[in-house]
């Protein structure tokens, strides 16, 4: 199995290299606005039934500052969560993203505020590039009145502006956001839906049952699967007949992704938006990631994969790290302003736990709210007499 | 006098209830309430539960396990007591023990037994699903279930684990429409008795939305299936033998909570508990109190407090233990002698198992019954993260609609 994997990682060993000999510069006049053109790896894409995006990549040196920086904090972000997991200030299930920064960071990087994106359990991160504050989402985690649903949700149920949730079903964000892309085409918006589930969820039947009905309208809807090799503890070889996810749609184009390269993300991300919102029909995108930790707080993630594994993916594959190579080899910033970034980044996650662990938590009345519309309750809420409720509004 | 049970939950001053010192210790114990409870067997004398097969009360070899471990030990019998067919054990993450552990250790012990008869091809060299009799799945439900109503429509013993019950809703249509009426819409020709569902369900302390619900309800509408909540780990052994042997499909939920809270000493023969035969835990004669799965213990936590504060109380509580078929007859006898009947569960009051039992009840019962009978349930709300504690009836809850039972 182990092998397998090997030569299936071998992939985006290949398209990250720390240092890229290949990679030319082009430097512009203006300091901030300063734009890099960067050649990804020969093999930061496959392509199924189209070709794939150039390998040119223009992005200006602010753009790589700010996703360092959004990758930085998201990480931090994470280990605090880690950290409040397992002294207890946050219960419930929790699964946390670190080692997948680059999909969410590089996937938003690509598009406006105005696509929509709909995930699945592992969504502190997009909450957070999609406009949650890292306060919001660990006040959420710890279930305050502060959180991003009103510390009504946790872990798995987190929302913001055209961002429509994590979701605890595995598989059932799929159909819902093809709901979406069809309401994008149906108001003839020039938008497009990222619907993102695992390579576990790639085996829901509703997923296949998503993609006929977005290619028989034509939605545009792309369909990312994050595959981190692991449905909770079972590896993809063992769970997939194909693991090839890109290739799983059948009469859907699809493109394999290094998703340990932001730069290789956001440049198959707005291809894939252009794609869709040409009308030229659905599309998957396969995004090759890992993720470091176990599927959820309750498994140490060591059970079904060696430590060395993992140690490897950290030390070869991090996008934090491969980014960070590629800001000093373009003298974007210098080694002791990434140092303050990570200082900074630090502060800003721990003022954040700080702040939420001495919010409160929502009122007694909000069990009972956002059932149904304020208004239109059923007139008592059983389990619940008329006189209880009397004393509730005492 | 009516006591608002709102303000029982929501007010720390509980003007309305006597004896405070004895809810403030009972809250400290609540922590720990399965460990204290009397009905737990904790000692190495025979079980004394209703309902075991003449051979185990003799038996005196039994274990110190919890209820994972009795449900793995279950699962372990069944699988070596393979006679003419295959008996198989998937689901997601079970090779090596499931979320839960309950499969810990099954899939080496039975990975080397010859079938007589394989469903699976075994050309797929990652597969070992072909090999193996305990596998893990694909994250499918729909997919799971499916395959093993398949799977006992040719005569295999399947047991599938949905991983939490609230997962069980993409394999509704299978478990509805497909196992539940095989047998009927075939003429009897088909089956799909060796079909067996095991699923952890109710709350867990810190379950939110998706990893605490209870959807035994909408299961008990479904002529053609079984289902079965145990309260413990001798429960839940000869329970789930008898489940796995019945010719029904079955529905099998386990309280996850209890998985390792309850400890007791379990028999380690093979002994089957009967299906749809509840089990009479503390006899009384003037309410009776009925329960399944962990709520069994916050019951029985409420009707200590409720004897104290009434000196002559008496309640007798039953565990269901089986809700399809339920055993309305003892139940209704036992109402029959109080005259009282109060019900609990955790999944919402609306259309919930407790509705069942209060409208058979009220027709069996109806001029023996003393006051309307009452329902303690989890409120109409999804099931709230933060708000669990208000939500799952806890002792106080219970003991309040003892007392008002007893006002009337």
């Amino acid at each position: 199995m182990l092998s397998f994997l090997t030569s299936r990682l071998s992939l985006s060993t290949r398209c990250l290299p720390i240092v890229n000999r290949r990679l030319f510069v082009r430097q512009f006049a203006s300091a901030s606005a300063e734009t890099i053109n960067f050649t990804l790896s020969d093999n930061s894409f496959k392509a199924y039934k189209c070709d794939p995006p150039s390998l040119e990549i223009e992005v200006s040196k602010d753009e790589i500052v700010q996703l360092y920086k959004q990758m930085v904090v998201m990480r931090r972000m994470e280990t605090a969560a880690d950290a409040l997991y397992k002294s207890k200030m946050i219960r419930g299930f929790c699964h946390l993203c670190t080692g997948q920064e680059a999909v969410s960071v590089g996937m938003e990087a690509a598009i406006t505020k105005d696509d929509a994106i709909i995930t699945a359990y592992r969504c502190h991160g997009f909450t957070f590039i999609r406009g949650g504050t890292v306060h919001s989402i660990l006040a959420e985690l710890m279930g305050r009145k502060t959180g991003i649903s009103k510390g009504k949700g946790g872990s798995m149920h987190m929302f913001s502006k055209n961002f429509y949730g994590g979701n605890g079903i595995v598989g059932a964000q799929v159909p819902v956001g093809t709901g979406i892309a069809f309401t994008q085409k149906y108001l003839e918006k020039k938008n497009a839906t990222f619907i993102l589930y695992g390579d576990g969820a790639a085996n829901q039947g509703q997923v296949f049952e998503a993609y006929n009905m977005a290619k028989l309208w034509d939605l545009p809807a792309i369909f990312v699967c994050e595959n981190n090799f692991y449905g909770m503890g079972t590896s993809s070889s063992r769970s997939s007949a194909n693991p090839q996810y890109y290739t799983r749609g059948q009469y859907l184009p699809g493109l394999q992704v290094n998703g340990m390269d932001i730069l290789a993300v956001k440049k198959a991300c707005s291809w894939a938006k252009d794609w869709v919102i040409n009308e030229q029909g659905p599309l998957i995108l396969e995004m090759v990631t890992y993720r470091y930790g176990g599927h959820s707080m309750s498994d140490p993630g060591t059970s079904y994969r060696t430590r060395e594994e993992i140690q490897h993916m950290r030390s070869t594959k991090d996008p934090i790290t491969g980014l960070r190579q590629r800001i000093l080899d373009f003298n974007i910033l210098s080694e002791a302003e990434m140092k303050q970034f990570d200082k900074e980044a630090r502060a800003e996650v721990e003022e954040a736990v700080n702040k939420a662990q001495n919010d409160p938590q929502p009122d007694p009345d909000e069990l009972f709210a956002d059932i149904y519309v304020k208004g239109t309750e059923p007139p008592t809420i059983r389990g619940r007499e008329r006189e209880e409720f009397a004393v509730m509004q005492q | 006098m009516r006591i608002s049970r709102l303000t029982s939950l929501l007010l720390p001053n509980f003007t309305n209830i006597p004896n405070k010192s004895i809810i403030r210790n009972q809250l400290i114990k609540k922590a720990s309430f399965h460990a204290t409870s009397l009905f737990l067997q904790k000692t190495n004398t025979p079980p004394s539960a209703e309902g075991f097969m003449p051979g185990v009360s003799q038996s005196r070899e039994t274990k110190k396990m919890n209820m994972f471990q009795a449900i793995n030990d279950a699962m372990s019998i069944a699988l070596a007591t393979d006679e003419t067919a295959g008996r198989f054990i998937f689901g997601e993450d079970v090779a090596f023990g499931g979320v839960f552990r309950c499969t810990l250790g099954l899939a080496e012990t039975f990975e080397s037994l010859e079938l007589n008869i394989l469903v699976f091809a075994e050309s797929s060299p990652t597969s070992t699903a072909g090999r193996d009799r305990v596998f893990n799945t694909p994250l499918s439900e729909q997919g799971i279930v499916g395959f093993g109503i398949g799977m006992a429509a040719m005569g295999h013993t399947a047991i599938a684990e949905i991983q939490f019950a609230d997962y069980i809703f993409p394999a509704f249509d299978q478990l509805v429409n497909e196992a539940s009426k095989y047998r009927y819409r075939s003429g009897g020709i088909f089956n799909v008795g060796g079909l067996t569902v095991r699923s952890p369900c109710l709350a867990v302390g810190h379950g939110g939305h998706y990893h605490s619900q209870s959807p035994e309800a909408y299961f008990t509408h479904t002529p053609g299936l079984k289902v079965i909540m145990p309260r413990s780990p001798i429960q839940a052994k000869g329970l789930l033998l008898a489940s796995i042997r019945d010719r029904n499909p079955v529905i099998f939920f386990e309280p996850k909570i209890l998985y390792r809270a309850a400890i007791e000493q379990v028999p380690l023969v093979d002994y089957e508990l009967p299906l749809g035969k509840a089990e009479i835990l503390k006899s009384g004669k003037d309410v009776t109190v009925v329960g399944y799965g962990s709520l069994i213990y916050v019951l029985e936590n409420s009707i200590q407090l409720a004897e104290k504060t009434f000196p002559g109380l008496s309640c007798e509580l039953i565990d269901l233990r089986s809700l399809l078929p339920w055993d309305v007859d003892t139940v209704a006898k036992s109402v029959n002698k109080t005259g009282r009947l109060v019900i609990a569960h955790e999944a919402p009051q609306t259309s919930g198992f407790a509705a069942e039992v209060a409208t058979s009840i009220m027709e069996r019962c109806f001029l023996r019954l003393e006051a309307p009978v009452q329902r303690v349930c989890g409120w109409d709300t999804p099931f709230p993260l933060v708000f669990e504690k208000f939500y799952v009836p806890d002792m106080i809850r219970c003991y309040d609609a003892i007392k008002e039972i007893l006002e009337y």
